[in-house]
């Protein structure tokens, strides 16, 4: 009963169970906190002493050279990478406000079954974080990425950027409170771009905070309400000034 | 009880692709079959020769199938970055854990189930008359090779060297639930058949002592 006990115990210290008690279903605004982060890989930092304080609801760029970071901290974010040191929070202004601040998060890579066809892993996803009624918000998704037509498809199957499509209808389906994209523009054509401003503004406004890599201006970059701008996995700028803003967003990637 | 409906629901999926692929099942089933064929003709054993080696040949068989049948098991989660959607998507990582050892098991056991009667015919060896207590052993071990498989796929699939990583791994690990077996097995299929309690018993710690620390420190394994 006592080694029983204990098990239990080692098993509550676990990093998961204490910070993955999040399965609620209603959106509510939910704001990000970076903390000192580091990450290091044997001897290379990935992050050094990353402090950034999100607010809810805004929506902010990622901009950097290649290797300067980004991904690397939205990895931290959404908890796929656990920091060197540092730590990481999700406040949420209205305590009593039930929050879902299990990100949504869109990768380089799709993250989503070939061998399963567009609807099944979405249905996979909505069961995995309790989505009530998957099949039903699998439908609604497939229709606002406008794959329903090939729902039945596997994904191996789809272009690239189809792929993409099917990659952030999957960080949508359990209504996140916070949305972390990395390079979502990635094998979209121009329409596709177009679309994905669309949706990410409405996600936006209707709470949901938005962080996002980025390179360029483009119409997904408008969105932004802030650019934080990354070197050698360190914090140089941070704005929300219109012409810094841009200048973060036109240079910052070069 | 989210632990138990996300394992259902990766089980599910685990099951789903597998019989589309049909991939892991038809190369075990295949390798296992060659195996033992292989030796048959190799050795050419008299039966009694069989009744003694015989066990021991088919588990040497299940082990080196399992070794090639656990190596894709996370590994086609990296192709995609699925196991990072796994894991951002369900409460309690173990659950990962526990869909893919049941479906290893599973497939397992299928493949055994298939190969007992060939198994009975080119080493000419009785099966039946104990065959409840064969298949618990069979049971048993191939748990114990599942449970400690999966955890040590996980490991591989992060290393470099991939491959070789998970048999050298894992192949030691699992001697004493090759012996075990074995022995409990050719006990079973002698002429007069024998139930060897104790190394049930053992097979059966084996398997709860690894689960057991799956369950506290699996989710370790599945970091970056």
């Amino acid at each position: 009963m006592w080694a029983l006990g204990f098990l239990f115990l080692i098993r509550r210290c676990s990093p998961t169970e204490t910070t993955r008690k999040n399965t609620l279903p209603s959106l509510s605004p939910t704001g990000l906190r970076f903390e000192n982060i580091d990450k290091r890989y044997g001897g290379l930092f990935a992050l050094r002493r990353v402090s950034l304080e999100i607010s809810p609801g805004e929506c902010v760029v990622l901009a950097g050279r290649n290797g300067s970071g980004k991904t690397t901290l939205l990895r931290v974010a959404a908890r796929i990478v656990r920091p060197t040191a540092g730590t990481l929070s999700f406040p949420i202004p209205d305590s009593a406000a039930p929050a879902n601040n299990r990100p949504g998060y869109v990768a380089h890579t799709t993250m989503v079954y070939d061998e399963l066809s567009a609807e099944e892993n979405l249905i996979l996803f909505g069961k995995l974080q309790n989505v009530p009624q998957p099949a039903a918000r699998a439908e609604e998704l497939l229709r606002g990425v406008g794959l329903y037509e090939r729902r039945a498809s596997l994904v191996r199957t789809f272009s690239r950027g189809m792929r993409q499509r099917i990659a952030i209808a999957r960080s949508l389906v359990h209504r996140p409170s916070v949305l972390l994209f990395d390079e979502p523009a990635t094998g979209l054509d121009p329409l596709g771009i177009s679309w994905l401003a669309k949706t990410l503004g409405e996600v936006n406004r209707s709470g949901c905070t938005v962080v996002m890599s980025l390179h360029g201006e483009s119409e997904i970059s408008a969105l932004a309400t802030r650019a934080v701008q990354l070197d050698a996995g360190s914090v140089v700028a941070d704005t929300n000034s219109g012409a810094s803003l841009r200048s973060i967003l036109t240079f910052g990637g070069a | 009880m989210s632990l138990l409906s996300n394992t259902g629901t990766l089980l599910g999926k685990e099951l789903r692709t597998e019989f589309r692929s049909r991939e892991l099942l038809t190369t075990t089933v295949v390798f296992i079959l060659v195996v033992l064929i292989l030796f048959s003709f190799a050795i050419n054993p008299t039966t009694e020769e069989s009744r003694e080696f015989g066990p021991g040949l088919l588990w040497l068989a299940i082990l080196f199938a399992a070794s090639l049948m656990l190596q894709p098991c996370f590994l086609r989660e990296q192709s995609n970055d699925t196991l990072s959607s796994l894991r951002l998507a369900v409460s309690d990582p173990f659950s990962i854990f526990l869909a893919k050892l049941i479906a290893n098991t599973l497939f397992l056991l299928v493949t055994e189930i298939l190969m007992l009667p060939l198994f009975a015919a080119f080493y000419n060896i009785p099966i039946l008359p104990e065959l409840h207590y064969l298949l618990l052993v069979l049971f048993l071990g191939s748990l114990g090779v599942s449970v400690a498989g999966t955890a040590l796929s996980a490991i591989s699939a992060q290393a470099r060297m991939r491959e070789l990583l998970l048999p050298l791994l894992l192949l030691p690990l699992l001697t004493p639930v090759l012996v075990v077996s074995a022995t409990v097995s050719v006990s079973l299929l002698d002429r007069e058949p024998v139930i060897l309690w104790k190394g049930i018993g053992f097979l059966a710690v084996f398997d709860l002592v690894f689960l057991t620390a799956l369950w506290l420190f699996g989710e370790y394994l599945l970091e970056e």
